[in-house]
């Protein structure tokens, strides 16, 4: 509805300005006539128009050219200030100024049709290629685990392997990496669907971020304990409003990213601070950080350095970056010195210091 | 061995036997339905110790078979829902269920939770009068809180909301059923009240804070208190 009224609102302001440059155009017709026949000016009259049909909309130009033929027999036609016209040739002159401006409009009306027509099968164009890359990282990210289970399980069924054997407990964990691999797989892509869908719609409930850092955390180390992960976060840090269910996933993602593609033993650092109604989450890790002309890729949606082993969703960063512009924030990625990756999230979010509330 | 009869209710046959074998092999007997009217048929019938209701069952809702199920069954009922069904399990929690799990979950999170809520309802008309988890205990009839063998000083609030959460161990409790019970019927919506209480009651109580092991978030919906 809005973007209608818009658009109308629009028109209107084209009209308006198509009847301005009429009136100019007239009373530079006005201070020339002396020079020139009245004819000539018609051709001033015209060149507006044309103007008029490159830029604007059809119903704006068919009135420019309306009134600039209503203008031209009105003002400068004999007799003047009168609609009549006292000579013959005139009246054809002025019938073929209609016919002109009219066609003039019509056809680059048309023609601006077309060029239209024909980004918009370009960009078609564009997209489906880009769906079909995205379409093979796809399968290959469900493919992988789902071959896994399959020869897993069917070795399991036709190798008679001992319970508690070394390759029967091996291959049962194999499964059940796995089967975990593509929940967060199909998850991850039910997430980007909706975002792409726009589907999303931020909550809003007071958020211990201290509990929920802490908790992401938890989550990651239950996966694997290899990283000294740090929460750096101070005691009067106030509940922020905001869907503690997306940046939940937001910090789990930056967490569980950094921990996946930096070396065993090395730091992550959570930190969270607030003021000024805006509250700032950031991770950082001591790894080797991101090459300069791919930190504005880093967020593309199965985008994953070149270097780095196989393993990442490609999707995590994505789903940051559709997260956080729900929340209505932003994300940036800097690297650290000497070598590493920050990432930093703001949001603009009601804080609450009722940590200082009186004991009751 | 005979940890208790369990009335499990889904619709889909996988989840079933999945469910049956968990149970089964931690020691429960399981009794089986696949639509509500017979969850009730079959909870009158064997009077389980504990039924767990998927919410999304064909003929009725899973809320109408619990809430028909309330109207007489008093053990616990935990109710199986998928992610992003919050508004479900909330409402599916007021409406008197105790717990819930959410698919796909894990084996351990599924018998923790259900050994929780048979653990805590004997069944006894008697309630006790004090209640100890971990290295705490509380006494509810003089109102004191002992952490080891240190007294600790509550404020009356910090009090009443584990006192609340103690006495329904295993249980979760939505945050507004909370904050009605413990702040009054208008402070319903005003959930950073819980979350600062929460917080400092964590300091007092727990090991480490940050890692709470007997006062416990259930993200989106409510609290617990692990018993």
């Amino acid at each position: 509805m809005k973007q209608t009224a818009s658009r109308h609102g629009n028109i209107w302001r084209q009209c308006l300005y198509g009847v301005a440059a009429i009136g100019t155009m007239s009373v530079i017709g006005w201070a020339t006539e002396r020079y020139m026949g009245y004819h000539v000016i018609a051709f001033g009259l015209l060149l507006v128009v044309s103007l008029a049909s490159m830029v604007m909309d059809v119903v704006p130009v068919l009135l420019t050219a309306l009134v600039s033929a209503l203008v031209w027999d009105f003002c400068f036609i004999p007799p003047r200030f009168t609609f009549h016209v006292r000579r013959t040739e005139d009246v054809i002159f002025l019938l073929m100024y209609f016919v002109v401006a009219i066609t003039g409009a019509a056809l680059t009306f048309r023609i601006r049709k077309m060029q239209q027509l024909v980004r918009e099968e370009e960009e078609r164009k564009t997209a489906l290629r880009l769906y079909d890359t995205l379409l093979n990282s796809l399968s290959h990210e469900l493919r992988t685990p789902i071959a896994t289970i399959i020869a897993a399980t069917d070795n399991l069924q036709t190798q008679q392997h001992q319970p508690g054997s070394h390759y029967h407990t091996e291959l049962v964990g194999e499964i059940a990496q796995a089967t975990l691999r593509l929940n967060e797989q199909v998850e991850n892509l039910l997430s980007i669907s909706r975002l792409d869908a726009g589907f999303i719609h931020a909550g809003n409930d007071w958020t211990d971020i201290s509990e929920l850092a802490y908790n992401v955390v938890q989550r990651v180390e239950d996966v694997g304990k290899a990283h000294n992960i740090v929460v750096n976060i101070a005691e009067d840090m106030p509940l922020v409003k905001t869907d503690a269910g997306l940046l939940q996933q937001v910090l789990y993602n930056l967490v569980s990213n950094a921990v996946r593609y930096t070396p065993a033993g090395s730091t992550v650092t959570v930190s969270a601070a607030a003021a000024d109604e805006q509250l700032l989450l950031s991770v950082a890790d001591d790894g080797p950080g991101f090459p300069e002309e791919e930190i504005e890729r880093a967020f593309e949606k199965f985008y994953r350095l070149h270097r780095t082993i196989a393993g990442g969703t490609g999707l995590g960063l994505s789903i940051v970056r559709g997260y956080t512009e729900v929340l209505g924030g932003t994300v940036t990625l800097k690297n650290r010195q000497p070598h590493g990756a920050l990432f930093e999230v703001r949001i603009l979010a009601e804080l609450s210091y009722l940590k200082n509330l009186k004991h009751e | 061995m005979n940890n208790g009869l369990i009335l499990v209710t889904d619709d889909e046959r996988q989840m079933q036997k999945l469910l049956q074998i968990t149970l089964e092999s931690a020691g429960y007997v399981v009794v089986q339905a696949t639509t509500g009217r017979d969850a009730q048929t079959l909870a009158a019938s064997t009077n389980p110790d504990l039924i767990l209701l998927d919410l999304g069952l064909p003929d009725e809702s899973g809320h109408e078979t619990l809430r028909k199920l309330k109207e007489w069954y008093t053990r616990p009922v935990m109710v199986i829902s998928v992610q992003s069904g919050e508004q479900d399990i909330v409402a599916a929690l007021d409406h008197g269920a105790h717990d819930y799990i959410v698919k796909p979950f894990r084996t351990g999170e599924l018998l923790a939770r259900v050994r929780a809520l048979l653990r805590r309802d004997t069944g006894n008309v008697a309630t006790p009068h004090v209640i100890t988890a971990g290295d705490l205990t509380i006494d509810l009839a003089a109102r004191t809180v002992k952490k080891g063998e240190e007294w600790l000083k509550l404020t009356a609030t910090e009090y009443n909301l584990l006192s609340m959460l103690a006495r329904n161990a295993g249980r979760v409790l939505t945050h507004q059923h909370l904050l009605k019970e413990i702040w009054g019927a208008t402070f319903v919506n005003e959930t950073q009240y819980l979350r600062v209480f929460v917080a400092q009651l964590r300091k007092k109580i727990e090991d480490d804070p940050n890692r709470p092991l007997l006062l416990l978030t259930e993200p989106r919906i409510g609290y617990r208190f692990a018993g």
